[in-house]
């Protein structure tokens, strides 16, 4: 598949301030997930990408097109929902989308017809007509999310789509996500410091620290050859039953202060842990297999140094 | 993407030439603005004026029915630099308080909302914004000073003939050169000053001051120094010598190109106000 997002050594300054650090990557997901903490560089990596701040160096490409060279062309495949509140007071939502389609290019008429659709697409058919001052939070982010939507962008940059939302209109957001990844018609870019929206819409995902990509993989992939592991909490001689264990051939990681993961070699069984623990009389408490979660993911991103990023780890 | 099917569709349409997306704005803002009874009422009123003009340039030609009644209009008005003159010096002051009934709104409105991030993403330049954002007074501004002037000028010509026509086209070129002087001025003031106050009133103010408080601060420095140059501080004047000069008068003390310099530097401050304004996101480094 062509890269959707093409990034060649991007690096961002504001003043002495380095917001992203030569950030090199093709990224070509159907949904990417944008990750990192705040200050992380998601928000500015958006921004950059829109031709709001100028490269300090470095090139990025959006289907091939240059950001800088050739912004219109490249802005002109986008849909951008911000993350604060945007809008325009005094206009109801048909008239504020109806604008935002004519000046991306829509004929008056096909504006017209395509901001009934796309209201009523996210849900707000009903309340079109009233002033967009007077919707509530989540409305409003659904008005955003229908002005990105009303041109019919190939690529959507949904920037913290679900802040402040109470759980159903949460839900309702996510559900519409999914809903406009599946038609297969447009590419999802979804920046949020919650890892729970990204696990759910996201099939890839780029993780941010310090302005730096730390992490990008395909979630799908990683999934499916993440090794099981085992964790184990235990009671007693903690290090001496870890070197045990490593003796047996296992790979042993410390979790925390009981619990200790545990990666068993094809030619190990479990029993042999437990006999380990009788010889060396320690209690297992407990004991089940897990998988990284998105979490663990994002932990030990977060533990990477921070060096020049190259779209994976 | 039909509102019963509910599912996203990509537009494959036709779109409207790149050229020509400035031009959205202007016809969003006019929606709101004609609703306003008050604003229309003194959009007519504007035109009262130049409705006079054209009757007086009427009768002068058509002087055998007053003369029926022992008038002799000829006498009483003649048609020249000074007539148009005095026509635009009314016309400017309407401009000027159409462009204060509008101007402080137009930025404002999208900075007070983070609206500005939404027209940027999309193909739309900062400089097309701004663009768009001064064609809304450019339009209306015209039609009350430019507009009337040459129409009335063209009447004159109609009934005077092509010799008249020539011998006085520097009032026709001072007409709309001196108009569009005034309407990039006003224009570009009233844009500054609506992207750096977002409260309209202080706004309206300010435009009001900076008018008429120059002629304050003309005296001030012309007292403190002793000297003619405070008159460049005064816009309304610099307008006027301007305006003197394309038609041939002579004008007060301050030279014409250096009233042509102190409206270039006035120019150039609300385009580097806009500038550090109209942007998506105010970087602060």
């Amino acid at each position: 598949m062509d890269p959707v997002i093409e990034l060649e050594d991007l690096s961002v300054r504001f003043g002495r301030l380095e917001a992203l650090k030569s950030i090199s990557g093709a990224f070509s997901g159907r949904a990417i997930g944008l990750l990192g903490p705040n200050g992380a560089g998601k928000t500015t990596l958006i921004h950059t990408l829109l031709g709001f701040y100028k490269p300090a160096t470095g090139k990025g490409r959006i289907f091939g097109k240059d950001i800088r060279e050739q912004d219109k062309a490249a802005r002109s495949l986008i849909g951008y929902m911000p993350e604060r509140d945007s809008f325009v007071a005094g206009m109801t939502a048909v008239k504020f989308i109806r604008l935002m389609a004519e000046l991306s290019g829509l004929p008056p008429s096909e504006a017209l017809e395509r901001t009934h659709e796309a209201l009523y697409y996210v849900g707000l058919g009903e309340a079109r007509y009233r002033k967009l001052e007077t919707y509530s939070l989540g409305m409003k982010q659904l008005a955003k999310l229908a002005q990105a939507l009303v041109h019919g962008p190939k690529l959507l940059f949904l920037d913290e789509p679900t802040n402040g939302l109470d759980p159903p209109a949460r839900e309702r957001m996510i559900h519409l996500i999914k809903d406009i990844r599946d038609t297969g018609e447009v590419h999802v870019v979804l920046s949020s410091h919650l890892l729970r929206d990204v696990e759910e819409c996201c099939e890839e995902v780029m993780i941010l620290k310090e302005g730096a990509l730390v992490y990008y993989k395909n979630l799908e992939e990683e999934r499916r050859t993440n090794r099981k592991f085992l964790e184990l909490e235990i009671r007693g001689d903690r290090e001496r039953y870890v070197e045990g264990v490593r003796g047996l051939g296992c790979e042993c990681a410390l979790h925390d202060k009981r619990a200790i993961k545990v990666v068993l070699p094809p030619e190990r069984t479990i029993r042999e842990l437990y006999r380990l623990a009788s010889e060396q009389q320690v209690q297992i408490r407990h004991l089940d297999y897990k998988k990284d979660s998105l979490q663990d993911i994002f932990l030990k991103a977060m533990e990477q140094p921070v060096g020049g990023g190259n779209g994976s780890l | 993407m039909a509102v019963y099917e509910r599912s996203y569709k990509r537009y494959a349409g036709d779109l409207s030439p790149q050229w020509s997306r400035f031009s959205v704005l202007p016809r969003y803002v006019y929606q709101d603005i004609f609703r306003s009874k008050f604003f229309l009422a003194f959009l007519i009123l504007s035109l009262i004026y130049p409705l006079v003009c054209g009757a007086v340039i009427y009768l002068r030609h058509n002087a055998e029915v007053l003369e029926a009644i022992d008038v002799r209009i000829a006498e009483i008005f003649a048609i020249d630099a000074s007539f148009f003159s005095q026509l635009m010096f009314v016309q400017i002051w309407f401009a000027f308080f159409v462009a204060l009934f509008i101007g402080p709104g137009l930025v404002s409105k999208d900075l007070a909302n983070n609206g500005l991030p939404l027209y940027l993403s999309r193909p739309f330049s900062r400089a097309e914004y701004v663009m768009g954002k001064f064609s809304v007074l450019a339009i209306l501004l015209s039609l009350i000073t430019w507009v009337p002037g040459l129409v009335l000028y063209a009447l004159q010509s109609g009934y005077a003939g092509l010799s008249w026509a020539t011998s006085n086209a520097r009032i026709a070129l001072t007409i709309f050169l001196g108009s569009w002087v005034w309407i990039t001025v006003v224009s570009l003031m009233a844009l500054a000053l609506s992207a750096w106050v977002k409260w309209r009133p202080v706004a309206g103010f300010l435009m009001f001051m900076i008018l008429l408080g120059g002629g304050f601060f003309q005296v001030i420095v012309n007292g403190l120094f002793r000297t003619e140059w405070g008159d460049l501080a005064n816009l309304m004047r610099d307008v006027w010598i301007i305006w003197l000069g394309l038609i041939g008068e002579p004008g007060p003390g301050t030279p014409v190109w250096a009233a042509w310099l102190a409206v270039l530097a006035f120019v150039c401050l609300c385009i580097y106000m806009l500038n550090r304004k109209i942007r998506a996101y105010e970087v602060v480094s």
